[in-house]
């Protein structure tokens, strides 16, 4: 990759660059345990959270990793804004520009939003993608990737990628961006996926992804992966003829109890929350010694604060499109 | 004016022969070597290929309704600035073009702008609604003399409507020009569905969803003995139909657009870099959402090759204008569609004429005579014959160019060939007899004064 100016997709990192985020991330965490847990890096710079789409949770951890950076924060909600006849994304963006934006974290309904602002003229910010559409969530992915590497090598983890790791993800890759985060940087990290889903849930062409595919939950279970991976299930998939109904989808792909006790004992359970529990998750498996549900909350500021440091620290005012490699 | 005369020097003709041309009172008054000019206009066609004038069958002019994206003036001098002679205007205006008044009124602003034929398409079903048949005796027997109907945009998806618009149109000597898409199959749908469109997280639109209808139309025409006419092939499969089609005897025509012919779905990926300054397109693309979608290289292979064998029986633009903030947005957001009039001589010459598919006359074949067929528009059976109408273009086939917005000459330029190097430039069209085209410039004609159209 051509050094980190926009994070706009997790298959634009290469494993140099996602290991360099994750290690800044490991200092970012360490920030948490100060007294003062602030940093005056990015004093006098502006983020702006551009939330085209609600996202309480992901914009107030974003909020929170741009103020521990002493960032000034400007937030725009578009709330209740849909595909066609939202507000412009141009608009908007040229508006925020002119406030004197250093950084925007842009969430929106439509896949590739954020790579059409990053590479349009309209603004000359660092662009960090915080969700578009169906198509990717990198910070999720990194913050996911950390949350691996955290659990498997623990203090040991700066410099480490996921080599062996075996993930499985279960449930609606077909309209998951956090599935698809995932997969554009787990097998650049050395992991190797595993996508488990209702044939209608699994994306036209998966087998031409960098995974393996199948619809049988047990028998990956059974596999013993060190990760398992719970998606969750929208309330619109319920009634669009993706699966009958929430109890036989429960029955096939849901981690209840009696799979939840299956588990190989050092499989870790994960979940991106928020969780339907007694659909995908039963509240055992959630709130199990296994579960690094919270963790990964926890780990996303952290995350975030690795991303905004490095795509603002990049050099954008030396002016090189090259500049500011991670 | 058709008044003035011109003498075409030394132009090639689609089967070759060298000769000159005297247009004289909008026709071609005589053809041979070393003509007099006896007052008339030269121009000197040496190293330029004649086409008879050009005829799309698929062209959107948004007027009424949609002037902001075009008018007839000027998506016709669009049409002329691409060598083409004849246009079908669309039916999804508004109001739509489901009465003999509407298609009337399209058809005078037509002849009032003068740079081409505008032959009204009308609606198959009231307002495009897919639920009761518009007028089709009025329009066919209104001045306009509509002989295409099209719900294009959408489909004709009703199979029962569907049998009836096929009967009844053919009562009138015209086709129903069909736009092949299963509504259900394509909801939300963004992109041609396939590995590609799962990665950039688009809806997929299936190729099963255009094949099943196609399907379903070419057995049902056959059924009750009408001609059927498909738009835009996009697909491998659509291709197969209609071969199959074909020879079991059902009177199907099929076109395929100069888009899906030259693009492929890769490039909404994005083939240029973050350089504002690169050819190609960044990703994410809207000028490449259209519909049917770009498809995947085979599919590009299968369709050059079914025009190549005559499966495939003309090439038709889908000429689609719009607004630059329709472009300017994420691609869930933007506009399906792209211009293509300007373009289509150039596009067809890349795709087809270079690498061997066509030769000049195939290409008088499927861009003009062949259309010209299928919407009954006379005067296109025997270009360059004395007599017939002075309908007809030049081209330097060894011009290369890279495609500018100074190429654009209607009111849309959401062309995905803007900053490409294209081969094949228009020298001069005839419509009429009337230069529309001269000197690679398209000409100024007597602004129409305003009329009253009921
Ligand atoms: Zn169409």
């Amino acid at each position: 990759m051509t050094g980190l100016r926009h994070l706009l997709a997790s298959a634009d990192l290469d494993r140099a660059s996602a290991i360099a985020l994750l290690d800044t991330a490991e200092d970012m965490a360490d920030v948490a345990t100060r007294r003062v847990p602030k940093l005056p890096t990015l004093q006098g710079r502006t983020v702006a959270n551009l939330f085209f789409e609600d996202s309480t949770r992901t914009r107030l951890s974003f909020e929170a990793a741009a103020k521990r950076l002493s960032a000034d924060v400007i937030t725009f909600s578009a709330k209740g804004s849909s595909v066609s006849k939202g507000e412009s994304l141009k608009d908007t963006a040229q508006t925020i520009a002119a406030m004197g934006i250093d950084a925007v974290v842009l969430r929106h309904a439509a896949s590739g939003a954020a790579r059409v602002l990053a590479e349009s003229a309209w603004i000359d910010a660092a662009v960090v993608n915080a969700g578009d559409g169906t198509h990717d969530h990198p910070t999720q992915g990194l913050l996911d990737a950390y949350t691996m590497r955290k659990a498997r090598h623990g203090a040991d983890s700066r410099g480490q990628g996921l080599d062996g790791l075996r993930v499985t993800i279960v449930g609606d890759v077909l309209h998951s961006r956090v599935a698809r985060a995932n997969l554009g940087l787990l097998p650049t990290l050395g992991a190797r996926v595993h996508l488990v889903a209702p044939r209608t849930l699994l994306p036209f062409g998966a087998e031409q992804w960098p995974v393996t595919t199948s619809s049988d939950l047990d028998a990956a279970i059974a596999d013993a992966p060190d990760v398992l991976m719970m998606l969750r299930i929208q309330q619109e998939r319920m009634h669009a003829a993706y699966f009958p109904h929430e109890r036989e989808y429960a029955g096939f792909w849901g981690l209840d109890e009696e799979r939840f006790a299956r588990l190989h004992a050092d499989t870790m359970v994960m979940h991106p929350g928020p969780m339907n529990r007694g659909l995908e998750i039963s509240a055992a498996a959630a709130d199990s010694e296994r579960s690094l549900v919270l963790d990964q909350v926890a780990n996303g500021v952290a995350i975030r604060m690795a991303v905004l440091y490095t795509v603002l620290s990049g050099g954008r005012h030396a002016g090189a499109r090259e500049a500011g490699a991670a | 004016m058709s008044g003035t005369a011109y003498l075409i020097r030394g132009a090639t003709l689609p089967d070759g022969e060298t000769t000159d041309l005297l247009v004289r009172e909008g026709r071609i008054a005589e053809r041979g070597a070393g003509l007099s000019d006896r007052g008339a206009i030269p121009v000197d066609a040496a190293g330029l290929r004649a086409l008879p004038g050009l005829v799309d069958l698929h062209t959107h002019l948004r007027e009424p309704g949609f002037e902001q994206s075009e008018t007839v003036l000027t998506g016709s001098r669009a049409a002329a600035a691409g060598g083409f002679t004849t246009v079908h205007a669309m039916a999804n205006t508004f109001p739509v073009q489901d009465t003999a008044g509407v298609v009337e009124q399209v058809a005078a602003l037509g002849a009032a702008a003068g740079y081409a034929t505008v032959r009204p398409v009308g609606a198959v079903t009231v307002g495009l609604a897919g639920e009761r048949l518009a007028e089709i005796g009025a329009m066919a027997r209104s001045r306009a003399a509509v002989r295409v109907f099209s719900d294009d945009g959408k489909c004709v998806h009703d199979a029962l409507l569907m049998r009836r618009a096929l009967e009844y149109v053919a009562t009138f000597d015209g086709v129903v020009a069909q736009h092949a898409q299963e509504p259900r199959l394509t909801e939300g749908a963004q992109m041609n569905e396939g590995a590609l469109a799962s990665t950039l997280g688009l809806a997929g639109w299936p190729a099963v969803a255009e094949e099943a209808i196609i399907a379903r139309d070419v057995l049902l025409a056959e059924h009750v003995g009408a001609r059927l006419h498909v738009c835009h092939l996009s697909t491998a499969g659509s291709v197969d139909v209609i071969r199959w089609a074909k020879a079991r005897g059902i009177a199907v025509t099929a076109e395929a657009t100069p888009h899906h012919l030259l693009l492929t779905e890769q490039l909404i990926a994005g083939d240029a870099a973050l350089d504002p300054d690169a050819v190609g397109h960044r990703g994410y693309d809207s000028r490449l959402k259209v519909n049917p979608p770009l498809r995947r290289d085979e599919d590009v292979r299968a369709l050059r090759a079914a025009v190549a064998d005559g499966t495939i029986d003309i090439v038709a633009t889908d000429h689609a204008p719009h607004p630059v903030e329709s472009k300017e947005c994420a691609w869930a957001e933007a506009s399906f569609g792209m211009v293509g009039l300007e373009s289509a001589l150039s596009v067809v010459q890349a795709a087809l004429v270079d690498p061997g598919h066509l030769d000049w006359g195939d290409v008088a074949r499927v861009l003009s005579r062949t259309p010209a067929e299928i919407g009954r528009v006379p005067g296109y059976d025997a270009p360059f014959a004395p007599g017939s109408p002075a309908h007809l273009t030049l081209v330097d086939p060894t011009a290369r160019r890279r495609f500018g917005r100074a190429q654009l000459r209607g009111r849309g330029v959401n062309s995905p060939y803007l900053g490409r190097e294209l081969p094949g430039r228009i020298v001069a069209t005839f419509h009429a007899g009337v230069a529309t085209v001269l000197d690679g410039e398209l000409q100024t004609l007597p602004t129409p004064t305003d009329h009253e159209v009921a």
